[in-house]
């Protein structure tokens, strides 16, 4: 069923009967040409994109609980492109520009809302780092506005520009960022997948890989033996875990990220505010409530939820530059697993087992990656080569010395 | 979080700086044949697995000391602490 207005007054008056499941429940098939492990944001995209835009059929998802249970369903879901380093920068501007179009392509409303996102500054050399980085931005095709304090000052008179600690002296626009529902993405790209025959097996773990003479044959699932001439890894959070099941180690540490919601206020924040002297980034949704984060906790863990100290730094990152956010109260606190990679960026890659491929290493920023590494991984997997924007995304990029440094801190799996 | 310190007895979590999985104090041989592959697997590679798990944690804001934790990290549960001292010396280093 196609949604549009006609549709919604088509069904108001015959008292919304005729509404239908948005996917269908299937039970696997003995074969697949493609197997996706991992029914989250990036597993449902991919198959969205191999069966539409790659014309691949013959597609499953196998998710472990229900659609949206993951990150996907935790995030938030704030979207954007401003990094700097090569390997990374076009991949996120091809992600916006997916979003952009991504409503209508996959006609359903997720609520893509470019309200912008503002990097706060709070010195002369963070000024010039933020240049650099709009330059770059730039570069990529993407927009970027430098704004200084007086302009900020008239937009956003909230904020603690007379910090005695960290004076605020501007921020870095980037006008087209902003937040999802993150929720409806799930939804969008699982009913797409659907709608071209992708089968979404949900409440199915995969247990195994059937793997003979170096090459993949198949998944052991909860639902049994499944065949498939190529396997696609997209766990997210569990990536050292079913990876393991292949015998491989990973460059990757998992890590909990815990995130905010107060009651529900008026109209206060007109988009997404970052701090640039600490780590918290706040916006408000639609139902009013601020929705905000931080630093991960910082140890590893596969516990769906953090520990108070970091609930503390955030809550003083907040005070820091919002003070008036201390009167709110909060509602709820939850926290997510996350893959978290040893330069802070992503792996969209063939392994060295034949016909089983991996996708990770998002740390706590592969949200807004949602269609791009969708796209790429489907890229991917038809082609068995990589995508123009994600060639250096690599599983072996450590050992060749090219990682993707992003914050240029060296190996360690706390970056973003 | 609460780790109780050997030396100083139960102490808060948000004291300690955390490092990661303990099989880092094994640092490989850098004359080994192999040297580069193992300083690769060392840097980069993790077991990072979902059951119990031996990591370093740093007392910076206590005595100093480098602790091996014995932590479950599907409950966070501490089963054991060590001083890293006396863990390395096991395992071989001269300190
Ligand atoms: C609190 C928080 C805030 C965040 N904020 C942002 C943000 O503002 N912007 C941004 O860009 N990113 C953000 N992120 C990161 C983002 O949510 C993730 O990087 C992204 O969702 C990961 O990809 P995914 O959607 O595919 O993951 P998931 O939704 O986690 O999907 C992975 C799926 O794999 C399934 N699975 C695991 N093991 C198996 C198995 N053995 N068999 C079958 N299925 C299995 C899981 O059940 C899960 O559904 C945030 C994350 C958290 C936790």
């Amino acid at each position: 069923m196609r949604y549009s207005a006609f549709e919604i007054l088509k069904q108001g008056l015959s008292g919304n009967k005729g509404w239908k499941p948005v996917w269908r429940e299937p039970e696997p098939k003995a074969e697949y040409d493609v197997i996706i492990v991992g029914g989250g944001g990036h597993g449902l995209s991919t198959a969205y994109y191999l069966s539409k835009v790659y014309g691949m059929r013959n597609i499953a998802v196998l998710e472990k609980g229900w659609l949206g249970s993951g990150n996907i369903g935790r995030n938030t879901t704030i979207i954007r492109s401003n990094y700097m380093m090569p390997g990374n920068q076009p991949f996120y501007e091809f992600s916006l520009k997916l979003w952009e179009g991504l409503e209508q392509d996959f006609n359903y409303n997720a609520m893509v809302s470019q309200r912008s996102i503002l990097n706060l500054f709070h010195s002369d050399p963070q000024r010039d780092a933020f240049v650099r980085r709009a330059n770059a931005m730039i570069l990529s095709g993407a927009d970027a506005e430098l704004a200084d304090e007086a302009q900020l000052r008239r937009e956003l008179p909230f904020l603690d520009f007379d910090n005695a600690r960290f004076p605020i002296k501007g921020g870095l626009y980037q006008r087209r960022g902003g937040t999802v529902r993150h929720d409806a993405v799930a939804w969008g790209y699982a009913r797409g997948a659907d709608s071209h025959g992708v089968d979404i097996i949900q409440n199915c773990e995969v247990t195994g890989f059937d793997i003979e003479n170096g090459v993949c044959t198949g998944v052991q699932s909860s639902k049994g033996r499944i065949r498939a001439k190529k396997v696609a890894v997209c766990v997210a959070g569990s990536s050292s875990r079913v990876m393991s099941l292949a015998g491989m180690r990973l460059p990757i540490e998992s890590h909990v990220l815990q995130a905010f919601v107060t009651e529900g206020l008026k109209p206060t924040l007109p988009g997404v505010i970052t701090f640039g002297a600490g780590h918290f980034y706040v916006s408000q949704s639609d139902k009013g409530g601020l929705v905000f984060g931080g630093d991960i906790d910082g140890y590893n863990t596969y516990a769906q939820r953090g520990n108070l100290p970091v609930v503390e730094d955030v809550a003083e990152g907040g005070m820091a530059i919002m003070p008036m956010i201390g009167r709110t109260r909060l509602l709820r606190s939850w926290g997510g697993v996350m893959d978290m990679s040893m330069d802070g960026s992503p792996f969209i890659d063939k392994t060295h087992i034949e016909g089983l491929y991996f996708n990770g290493g998002w740390c706590y920023g592969g949200f807004k990656a949602t269609p791009a590494s969708g796209y790429c991984y489907a890229h991917l997997l038809a082609n068995d080569t990589p995508h123009p924007v994600a060639t250096e995304m690599r599983l072996d990029r450590f050992k060749r010395g090219h990682i993707i440094d992003e914050k240029g801190q060296g190996n360690q799996p706390n970056l973003h | 979080m609460i780790i109780n310190h050997p030396l100083l007895g139960p102490r808060d979590a948000a004291e300690f700086v955390y490092l990661g999985d303990a099989a880092l104090i094994d640092r490989p041989d850098p004359e080994a044949e192999n040297a580069d592959e193992q300083f690769y697997e060392y840097g980069y590679l993790r077991d990072n697995p979902a059951g119990a798990h031996q990591e370093l944690w740093y007392h910076e804001q206590g005595d100093r000391s480098w602790l091996v934790v014995t932590r479950d990290t599907l409950t966070h549960e501490i089963t054991g602490v060590k001083l890293a001292r006396d863990e390395a010396k096991k395992r071989g280093r001269n300190k």
